[in-house]
Protein backbone atom coordinates (compact mmCIF):
# COMPACT_ATOMS: atom_id res chain seq x y z
CA UNK A 1 0.00 0.00 0.00
CA UNK A 2 0.89 3.23 -0.95
CA UNK A 3 1.90 5.76 1.69
CA UNK A 4 -1.45 7.86 2.43
CA UNK A 5 -0.07 11.09 3.51
CA UNK A 6 2.66 12.62 2.18
CA UNK A 7 6.07 13.61 4.10
CA UNK A 8 5.22 17.45 3.26
CA UNK A 9 1.35 17.34 4.50
CA UNK A 10 2.49 15.70 7.54
CA UNK A 11 5.26 18.19 8.66
CA UNK A 12 2.33 21.33 7.74
CA UNK A 13 0.39 19.09 10.23
CA UNK A 14 3.01 18.86 12.98
CA UNK A 15 4.30 22.49 12.27
CA UNK A 16 0.61 23.98 12.24
CA UNK A 17 0.28 22.67 16.10
CA UNK A 18 3.65 22.84 17.05
CA UNK A 19 5.65 25.43 15.26
CA UNK A 20 9.29 26.29 15.48
CA UNK A 21 8.88 22.97 18.15
CA UNK A 22 9.19 21.09 15.10
CA UNK A 23 12.74 21.61 13.75
CA UNK A 24 15.57 20.13 11.54
CA UNK A 25 13.01 18.27 9.33
CA UNK A 26 14.76 15.97 6.61
CA UNK A 27 13.77 12.69 4.99
CA UNK A 28 16.10 10.01 5.29
CA UNK A 29 15.87 6.99 2.96
CA UNK A 30 12.02 8.51 2.78
CA UNK A 31 11.37 8.58 6.43
CA UNK A 32 10.24 11.92 7.22
CA UNK A 33 12.29 12.64 10.41
CA UNK A 34 12.13 15.49 13.32
CA UNK A 35 13.81 16.52 16.20
CA UNK A 36 11.19 18.39 18.90
CA UNK A 37 11.97 19.66 22.48
CA UNK A 38 12.10 17.53 25.67
CA UNK A 39 9.02 19.63 26.98
CA UNK A 40 6.84 18.85 23.97
CA UNK A 41 7.90 15.54 23.48
CA UNK A 42 4.55 13.51 25.21
CA UNK A 43 2.32 16.05 23.58
CA UNK A 44 3.75 15.60 20.22
CA UNK A 45 3.39 11.66 20.33
CA UNK A 46 -0.01 12.10 22.49
CA UNK A 47 -0.75 14.60 19.25
CA UNK A 48 0.67 11.78 16.25
CA UNK A 49 -1.26 9.31 17.90
CA UNK A 50 -5.15 10.79 18.55
CA UNK A 51 -4.99 13.29 15.10
CA UNK A 52 -7.36 12.16 12.43
CA UNK A 53 -5.09 13.24 9.88
CA UNK A 54 -2.08 11.31 10.90
CA UNK A 55 -3.58 8.17 13.18
CA UNK A 56 -0.20 7.36 14.76
CA UNK A 57 -1.14 4.45 16.48
CA UNK A 58 2.15 1.88 16.94
CA UNK A 59 4.91 3.16 18.40
CA UNK A 60 7.07 0.62 16.79
CA UNK A 61 10.47 1.51 18.58
CA UNK A 62 12.67 3.27 21.17
CA UNK A 63 16.25 3.96 20.79
CA UNK A 64 19.10 6.50 21.66
CA UNK A 65 22.11 7.59 19.89
CA UNK A 66 25.57 8.22 21.82
CA UNK A 67 27.40 11.62 19.65
CA UNK A 68 30.01 11.77 22.42
CA UNK A 69 31.72 14.81 19.58
CA UNK A 70 28.14 17.06 20.19
CA UNK A 71 28.85 18.77 23.56
CA UNK A 72 25.82 19.56 25.03
CA UNK A 73 23.73 17.31 22.88
CA UNK A 74 25.60 13.97 23.59
CA UNK A 75 22.39 11.81 23.10
CA UNK A 76 19.47 11.94 20.70
CA UNK A 77 16.93 9.83 21.79
CA UNK A 78 14.57 8.18 18.97
CA UNK A 79 11.25 7.79 18.85
CA UNK A 80 9.68 5.48 15.58
CA UNK A 81 6.18 5.95 14.97
CA UNK A 82 3.95 4.03 12.89
CA UNK A 83 0.20 4.75 11.42
CA UNK A 84 -1.44 1.33 10.35
CA UNK A 85 -4.17 3.11 8.64
CA UNK A 86 -2.46 5.32 6.30
CA UNK A 87 0.73 3.44 6.03
CA UNK A 88 3.21 6.45 7.18
CA UNK A 89 5.82 6.49 9.37
CA UNK A 90 7.46 9.22 11.82
CA UNK A 91 10.83 9.51 13.17
CA UNK A 92 11.05 11.56 16.42
CA UNK A 93 14.09 12.76 17.79
CA UNK A 94 14.83 14.72 21.06
CA UNK A 95 18.48 15.74 21.88
CA UNK A 96 19.75 15.58 25.90
CA UNK A 97 22.59 16.09 27.24
CA UNK A 98 25.23 13.50 28.50
CA UNK A 99 24.98 15.26 32.25
CA UNK A 100 20.87 14.85 32.19
CA UNK A 101 20.34 12.47 29.93
CA UNK A 102 16.22 12.45 30.87
CA UNK A 103 13.27 12.67 28.94
CA UNK A 104 9.76 12.34 30.12
CA UNK A 105 8.29 8.65 29.99
CA UNK A 106 5.93 7.47 27.22
CA UNK A 107 4.11 4.68 29.22
CA UNK A 108 1.00 6.73 29.31
CA UNK A 109 0.90 7.00 25.97
CA UNK A 110 2.07 3.68 24.61
CA UNK A 111 2.36 0.96 26.70
CA UNK A 112 4.65 -1.11 24.55
CA UNK A 113 7.14 1.92 25.75
CA UNK A 114 7.79 0.41 28.89
CA UNK A 115 10.05 -2.46 27.50
CA UNK A 116 11.52 -0.43 24.76
CA UNK A 117 12.18 2.16 27.31
CA UNK A 118 13.72 -0.26 29.54
CA UNK A 119 15.90 -1.39 26.87
CA UNK A 120 17.35 2.17 26.18
CA UNK A 121 17.69 2.94 29.54
CA UNK A 122 19.81 -0.63 30.10
CA UNK A 123 22.11 0.16 27.13
CA UNK A 124 22.37 3.99 26.85
CA UNK A 125 21.49 4.66 30.46
CA UNK A 126 18.74 7.36 29.51
CA UNK A 127 16.38 8.11 32.46
CA UNK A 128 12.56 7.94 31.45
CA UNK A 129 11.41 9.83 34.19
CA UNK A 130 8.25 8.75 35.84
CA UNK A 131 8.98 5.27 33.93
CA UNK A 132 6.89 2.60 36.70
CA UNK A 133 9.56 0.28 36.49
CA UNK A 134 13.10 1.51 35.16
CA UNK A 135 15.48 -1.20 35.13
CA UNK A 136 17.54 -3.64 33.22
CA UNK A 137 16.07 -5.78 30.56
CA UNK A 138 18.34 -7.21 28.20
CA UNK A 139 22.07 -6.94 30.49
CA UNK A 140 22.60 -8.78 33.71
CA UNK A 141 21.42 -7.14 36.45
CA UNK A 142 25.17 -7.43 37.94
CA UNK A 143 26.08 -4.74 34.60
CA UNK A 144 27.51 -1.83 36.28
CA UNK A 145 27.41 0.81 33.22
CA UNK A 146 25.39 0.94 29.65
CA UNK A 147 27.20 -1.04 27.22
CA UNK A 148 26.47 0.80 23.99
CA UNK A 149 27.57 4.11 25.05
CA UNK A 150 30.74 5.03 23.03
CA UNK A 151 33.50 5.50 25.63
CA UNK A 152 33.01 1.29 26.27
CA UNK A 153 34.79 -1.09 23.92
CA UNK A 154 32.08 -3.60 22.50
CA UNK A 155 34.85 -6.40 23.07
CA UNK A 156 34.95 -8.21 26.69
CA UNK A 157 37.59 -6.34 28.65
CA UNK A 158 38.45 -9.58 30.17
CA UNK A 159 40.19 -11.52 27.43
CA UNK A 160 43.50 -11.71 27.65
CA UNK A 161 44.34 -13.80 24.59
CA UNK A 162 43.92 -11.42 22.08
CA UNK A 163 46.63 -9.73 20.68
CA UNK A 164 46.46 -7.13 18.51
CA UNK A 165 49.07 -7.60 16.13
CA UNK A 166 46.71 -10.83 15.13
CA UNK A 167 44.02 -7.87 14.35
CA UNK A 168 46.35 -5.39 12.36
CA UNK A 169 45.75 -3.29 15.10
CA UNK B 1 25.05 -62.75 20.29
CA UNK B 2 26.81 -59.79 19.66
CA UNK B 3 29.39 -58.90 21.47
CA UNK B 4 28.41 -55.26 23.53
CA UNK B 5 31.12 -54.82 25.20
CA UNK B 6 34.97 -55.85 26.07
CA UNK B 7 35.10 -57.46 29.48
CA UNK B 8 37.91 -55.50 31.32
CA UNK B 9 41.13 -57.43 31.91
CA UNK B 10 41.16 -59.81 34.74
CA UNK B 11 41.11 -63.55 36.34
CA UNK B 12 39.06 -66.07 34.64
CA UNK B 13 38.93 -69.71 35.72
CA UNK B 14 35.65 -71.75 35.70
CA UNK B 15 32.97 -70.30 36.90
CA UNK B 16 34.46 -67.03 38.29
CA UNK B 17 35.54 -64.19 36.84
CA UNK B 18 38.05 -61.62 38.92
CA UNK B 19 39.02 -57.84 38.26
CA UNK B 20 39.35 -54.81 39.64
CA UNK B 21 35.98 -52.44 41.13
CA UNK B 22 37.39 -49.73 39.17
CA UNK B 23 37.23 -51.26 35.98
CA UNK B 24 33.80 -52.57 36.12
CA UNK B 25 32.11 -49.24 37.25
CA UNK B 26 34.20 -47.50 34.53
CA UNK B 27 32.92 -50.28 32.34
CA UNK B 28 29.13 -49.34 33.48
CA UNK B 29 29.07 -45.58 33.45
CA UNK B 30 31.22 -45.05 30.16
CA UNK B 31 28.12 -47.01 28.30
CA UNK B 32 25.64 -45.43 30.30
CA UNK B 33 26.25 -42.31 30.33
CA UNK B 34 23.05 -39.73 30.62
CA UNK B 35 23.97 -36.14 28.90
CA UNK B 36 21.76 -33.01 30.04
CA UNK B 37 21.89 -30.58 26.91
CA UNK B 38 22.38 -27.71 27.44
CA UNK B 39 21.82 -26.22 23.78
CA UNK B 40 21.67 -22.27 23.50
CA UNK B 41 22.07 -22.33 19.20
CA UNK B 42 23.35 -23.82 16.14
CA UNK B 43 25.65 -26.57 17.85
CA UNK B 44 22.63 -27.77 19.78
CA UNK B 45 21.02 -28.30 16.08
CA UNK B 46 24.40 -30.28 15.27
CA UNK B 47 23.21 -32.45 18.91
CA UNK B 48 20.12 -33.04 17.57
CA UNK B 49 21.69 -34.29 14.17
CA UNK B 50 23.96 -36.81 16.16
CA UNK B 51 20.71 -37.67 17.84
CA UNK B 52 18.71 -38.86 14.83
CA UNK B 53 18.54 -42.09 13.56
CA UNK B 54 21.86 -41.19 11.40
CA UNK B 55 24.35 -40.92 13.54
CA UNK B 56 22.47 -41.86 16.76
CA UNK B 57 23.87 -41.32 19.84
CA UNK B 58 22.50 -43.81 21.25
CA UNK B 59 25.17 -46.32 19.60
CA UNK B 60 27.05 -44.88 22.50
CA UNK B 61 25.06 -45.76 25.40
CA UNK B 62 23.53 -41.86 25.69
CA UNK B 63 20.19 -42.28 24.12
CA UNK B 64 18.68 -41.20 27.63
CA UNK B 65 18.50 -37.48 27.07
CA UNK B 66 18.06 -36.04 31.03
CA UNK B 67 16.75 -32.90 31.60
CA UNK B 68 17.11 -33.12 34.85
CA UNK B 69 20.20 -31.99 36.33
CA UNK B 70 19.88 -34.94 39.48
CA UNK B 71 20.09 -37.54 36.96
CA UNK B 72 22.49 -36.52 34.24
CA UNK B 73 26.53 -37.40 34.10
CA UNK B 74 27.37 -35.34 31.53
CA UNK B 75 26.78 -31.79 30.95
CA UNK B 76 26.76 -31.10 27.32
CA UNK B 77 26.97 -27.15 26.18
CA UNK B 78 25.94 -26.14 23.07
CA UNK B 79 26.24 -22.92 22.61
CA UNK B 80 26.38 -19.36 22.91
CA UNK B 81 26.27 -18.22 26.62
CA UNK B 82 25.51 -15.19 27.24
CA UNK B 83 26.62 -13.53 31.00
CA UNK B 84 22.92 -13.20 32.01
CA UNK B 85 22.89 -17.09 31.30
CA UNK B 86 26.25 -18.14 33.06
CA UNK B 87 24.70 -18.50 36.34
CA UNK B 88 22.21 -20.70 35.14
CA UNK B 89 24.70 -23.21 33.95
CA UNK B 90 26.17 -23.04 36.65
CA UNK B 91 23.27 -24.00 38.78
CA UNK B 92 22.35 -26.98 36.64
CA UNK B 93 25.76 -27.63 37.02
CA UNK B 94 25.78 -27.74 40.76
CA UNK B 95 22.74 -29.46 40.79
CA UNK B 96 24.14 -32.71 39.24
CA UNK B 97 25.42 -35.39 41.22
CA UNK B 98 29.34 -36.82 41.36
CA UNK B 99 30.87 -38.16 38.87
CA UNK B 100 29.49 -35.78 36.75
CA UNK B 101 31.58 -34.15 33.48
CA UNK B 102 31.30 -31.34 31.24
CA UNK B 103 31.66 -31.16 27.35
CA UNK B 104 32.12 -27.24 25.80
CA UNK B 105 30.71 -28.33 21.96
CA UNK B 106 31.44 -25.26 19.58
CA UNK B 107 33.92 -22.47 19.78
CA UNK B 108 31.18 -20.27 21.33
CA UNK B 109 30.99 -22.45 24.44
CA UNK B 110 34.79 -23.46 24.24
CA UNK B 111 35.85 -19.50 23.79
CA UNK B 112 32.84 -17.00 23.25
CA UNK B 113 33.57 -17.58 19.10
CA UNK B 114 33.13 -15.13 17.49
CA UNK B 115 31.11 -13.22 20.22
CA UNK B 116 33.96 -11.30 21.73
CA UNK B 117 31.27 -9.23 23.49
CA UNK B 118 30.33 -7.51 26.27
CA UNK B 119 27.55 -9.55 26.64
CA UNK B 120 28.77 -12.88 26.18
CA UNK B 121 30.59 -15.31 28.40
CA UNK B 122 33.91 -15.68 26.56
CA UNK B 123 34.28 -20.00 27.32
CA UNK B 124 31.95 -21.43 29.64
CA UNK B 125 35.19 -22.81 31.90
CA UNK B 126 35.08 -19.44 33.42
CA UNK B 127 32.44 -20.57 35.81
CA UNK B 128 32.53 -24.35 35.71
CA UNK B 129 35.41 -26.50 34.94
CA UNK B 130 35.56 -28.60 31.57
CA UNK B 131 36.20 -32.16 30.23
CA UNK B 132 36.42 -32.22 27.21
CA UNK B 133 36.29 -29.22 24.15
CA UNK B 134 34.80 -30.20 21.20
CA UNK B 135 36.23 -27.49 18.31
CA UNK B 136 34.58 -26.13 14.86
CA UNK B 137 31.46 -23.54 14.35
CA UNK B 138 29.34 -25.82 14.57
CA UNK B 139 30.79 -29.08 14.86
CA UNK B 140 30.08 -31.70 13.08
CA UNK B 141 27.96 -34.61 14.62
CA UNK B 142 31.01 -36.91 13.65
CA UNK B 143 32.52 -34.39 16.14
CA UNK B 144 30.54 -34.40 18.99
CA UNK B 145 30.59 -37.98 18.93
CA UNK B 146 34.29 -38.00 18.48
CA UNK B 147 34.08 -35.49 21.91
CA UNK B 148 31.31 -37.87 23.46
CA UNK B 149 33.85 -40.66 23.49
CA UNK B 150 36.26 -38.74 24.93
CA UNK B 151 34.49 -38.58 27.48
CA UNK B 152 33.70 -42.61 27.65
CA UNK B 153 37.27 -43.01 27.67
CA UNK B 154 37.34 -40.56 30.94
CA UNK B 155 34.91 -42.43 32.58
CA UNK B 156 36.21 -45.91 31.84
CA UNK B 157 39.75 -44.86 33.05
CA UNK B 158 38.65 -42.63 36.14
CA UNK B 159 39.59 -43.95 39.50
CA UNK B 160 36.99 -44.49 41.95
CA UNK B 161 39.13 -42.25 44.47
CA UNK B 162 39.22 -39.57 41.90
CA UNK B 163 36.57 -37.00 42.99
CA UNK B 164 38.04 -37.23 46.57
CA UNK B 165 40.97 -36.40 45.82
CA UNK B 166 42.61 -32.88 46.96
CA UNK B 167 43.65 -32.41 43.41
CA UNK B 168 39.28 -32.42 42.35
CA UNK B 169 38.34 -30.70 45.46
CA UNK B 170 40.94 -28.22 44.80
CA UNK B 171 40.03 -27.70 41.11
CA UNK B 172 36.09 -27.57 42.52
CA UNK B 173 37.47 -24.50 45.26
CA UNK B 174 39.19 -22.66 42.00
CA UNK B 175 35.29 -22.51 41.07
CA UNK B 176 34.08 -21.37 44.35
CA UNK B 177 31.89 -24.71 43.98
CA UNK B 178 31.55 -27.08 46.58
Amino acid sequence: MKQAISNEAALQILQARFGSDIFDGSEPYGMLTVYTKRERLIELLEFVKESPELQMNFLTDITAVHYPERAGAEFDVVYHCHSWPLNFRLRIKVSVSVDDPSVPTAVPVHLCANWLERECYDFFGIIFVGHPNLVRILNMDEMDYHPMRKEYTLEDPTRRDKVDLQFGR
Amino acid sequence: MAEVVQAPPGVEGAGFFATTLDSVVGLARKSSLWPLPFATSCCGIEYMATMGSHYDISRFGSERVSFSPRQADLLMVMGTIAKKMAPIVRRVYEQMAEPRWVIAVGACASSGGVFDSYSVLQGIDRIIPVDVYVPGCPPRPEMILDGLMKIQELAANESQRRRDSEEYQNLLASYNLA
